[in-house]
């Protein structure tokens, strides 16, 4: 049915047609609201049977899911940020363990400085944890990507993230088109687990293992990942044939069959940058874009085979490897080996940089006249890192850098007293 | 495309009458997105949300930068905050307040702007009497409705209704509000903008 509906609202709702039996989770900013809308279907038994798990912490919210997928039970949790990385160990444990968890994560920054608005820095320190990670462009597809991903955790016995980009998805109202119990139930069977703890059938999950066997199990992780890979793309045509949508799958590519440049990127900022591809479009450039679903398993043939015509590749992420520069970037290098395709990294949008697109604009013409940087910071305010660099070197006790930064915008009370 | 910036205080509600614009078109069969911009979570501080109406798929993710219409909750936000930052001279602004733009300073923007798309309703005197709280901003809407036509009394009403659905009385008593607003603002309209503008200081 067609409603004017919430992105966590939406990812809520849609949760709840996907019968998880527990949910667990603790309250971080942007995700709390999907966590409340799903305790109150629990509490109103709307959805039943569900146990809804209150917990003490996000390390705590991973555990209980671990605890109640060895039971049996079809798990979800969600969280983000600080919470993700609060609960790091046990998110390495649900995969290593082959746990179906499904988690949402609503993207956001990292910190210190404490931050709670939109980049993907939470989902990337995630990067190598062995979960399947796939990133949603709309509220639509945050919704339709749930039901996809337990039926993917289910079936390859891998924990799924679900990442939709913090406040500017999870808090936007947006017409999106929920599916029914019967449609929902169609396409997800119930959970049959592959391993449970069973009194009448006793063993242990967790074993230690030794040198002897640990990259065996490593590497029977990847090939999971790599069944993944086939199926994330089955599924999403699955999916569109009984949905009528088309959501999921590995990649989107958006006028880029003939492109000179294509924009790659994940998440929302997908939905601006074709606005500006568009009219760039109409002034005669030629130029794409390529929206990435699934982050990890990496569709490392989809990507090459995408952008193996282009003349450039511009690589927007709202995350940045300090030291080093894009993350999704360099992806997208490896796809690229061999191949004449320079790739260009824009980080964007950190902490909840407003991506304009103006700015995108620009950055997109420069490409298209081979004049972009190979790596851009985007927006970025020289002149206020100029002046925290000359304090650092006037003076050996400069004070914290952020607190300086915000004292030179005058956004902030910082100095005491 | 239509383009809306709410500019309110934290506890005033700017978010929900973002919502519940967007929920109100989107009953009308339009496409319709509608987000925060969140700054400090707390009561108070200024507060600002967007709702894009649209005869298609609204892609786009960045703020209201060029809005079509402001709708200022609070007014004492007039001086602080650069309220009028990208609205073009073809644009819409309504103020919760019962004074006239010249009491509020704001006499200049006649100026700058058509000036019967310039309108001061006391939406907080109406909500605090028809609902018993000083919430103006579904209250707002009706007036919204009245200035731009860019979506009918009707489909606030219903909107109203469908967001307060768990609280029959609450939603009509900010229907209500509505109602009053939306009348309000078509008897100022016919004044010619006079009685919005008001008389310039001495």
């Amino acid at each position: 049915m067609l409603r004017q509906i919430e992105g966590s609202r939406a990812v809520a709702e849609t949760v709840a047609l996907c019968r998880p039996e527990v949910v667990c989770a603790y309250p971080i900013s942007p995700q709390t609201h999907i966590i409340e809308a799903l305790g109150e279907l629990v509490k109103t038994g709307e959805l039943t049977p569900c146990e809804f798990i209150n917990v003490e912490s996000e390390f705590a919210a991973m555990s209980v899911a671990i605890g109640a997928s060895a039971a049996g039970a079809r798990a979800f949790t969600a969280t983000a940020s600080q919470g993700l990385l609060f609960m790091m160990e046990a998110v390495y444990n649900a995969s290593g363990l082959g746990f179906p968890i499904v988690m949402t994560l609503a993207n956001r920054a990292v910190g210190a400085p404490i931050n709670i608005w939109n980049d993907h820095s939470d989902a990337m320190a995630a990067r190598d944890a062995g979960w399947v990670q796939l990133f949603a462009e709309t509220v639509q597809e945050a919704a339709d990507l749930h039901i996809q991903a337990f039926r993917l955790a289910e079936e390859v016995s891998v924990p799924v993230m679900v990442c939709m980009d913090g406040f500017i998805l999870t808090h936007a109202t947006e017409r999106v088109d929920l599916p029914t119990q019967e449609q929902v139930d169609a396409f997800l069977p119930p959970y049959v687990p592959r391993q449970v703890l069973d009194p009448a059938d006793p063993y242990s999950i967790g074993s230690m293992v030794g040198p002897e066997a640990f990259e065996e199990v490593r590497y029977l992780a990847h090939a999971r990942q790599l069944t993944a890979l086939g199926r994330i793309g089955e599924l999403g045509a699955e999916f569109a044939e009984a949905f009528g949508r088309d959501s999921g799958g590995l990649v989107h590519p958006y006028r880029s069959a003939d492109a000179d440049v294509v924009v790659v990127a994940m998440g929302s900022v997908l939905g601006t940058i074709k606005d500006v591809i568009d009219t760039q479009r109409a002034a005669g450039h030629r130029i794409g874009a390529l929206g990435i679903t699934s982050f990890r398993p990496f569709p490392i043939d989809a990507v090459r085979n995408a952008l193996k015509g282009a003349r450039r590749v511009v690589v927007v992420e709202k995350a940045i490897s300090v030291g080093f520069g894009g993350v999704l970037s360099t992806d997208v290098a490896m796809t690229l080996s061999g191949l004449p395709v320079p790739v260009a990294t824009v980080v964007a949008g950190l902490g909840g940089r407003t991506i304009t697109k103006t700015s995108l604009g620009d950055v997109f013409e420069a490409a298209l006249g081979d004049q972009l940087a190979p790596l851009t910071f985007l927006d970025l305010n020289r002149g206020l890192v100029e002046r925290e660099l000359e304090r650092m070197a006037l003076h050996r006790r400069s004070g914290p850098t952020a607190e300086n930064m915000l004292r030179d915008l005058g956004v902030t009370g910082s100095r005491i007293g | 495309m239509f383009e809306v910036r709410f500019h309110g205080r934290g506890g005033q509600g700017a978010v929900t009458a973002a919502d519940l614009l967007a929920l109100a078109a989107f009953e009308e069969g339009r496409y319709a997105q509608s987000f925060p911009s969140f700054g400090s979570e707390r009561m108070g501080a200024p507060v600002v949300a967007y709702c894009r109406l649209g005869e298609r798929e609204i892609r786009t993710r960045e703020p209201v930068v060029a809005p079509d219409c402001l709708i200022v909750i609070d007014p004492t936000l007039v001086h602080q905050v650069d309220l009028f930052a990208g609205l073009g001279p073809d644009g819409y602004v309504l103020v919760n307040s019962t004074r006239t733009l010249h009491e509020l300073g704001l006499g200049s923007l006649a100026d700058r702007f058509r000036p019967e798309r310039l309108l001061t309703v006391p939406a907080t005197e109406v909500a605090q009497r028809q609902i018993g709280r000083p919430l103006p901003n579904a209250a707002l809407l009706g007036s919204f409705a009245a200035l731009t036509a860019q979506v009918t009394i009707e489909a606030v009403s219903s909107a109203i209704r469908e967001r307060f659905n768990r609280n029959p009385s609450v939603a009509e008593r900010n229907v209500a509000a509505a109602a009053e607003l939306f009348q309000q603002a078509r008897q100022l309209m016919t004044a010619n903008g006079r009685a919005v503008l008001g008389a310039p200081p001495d």
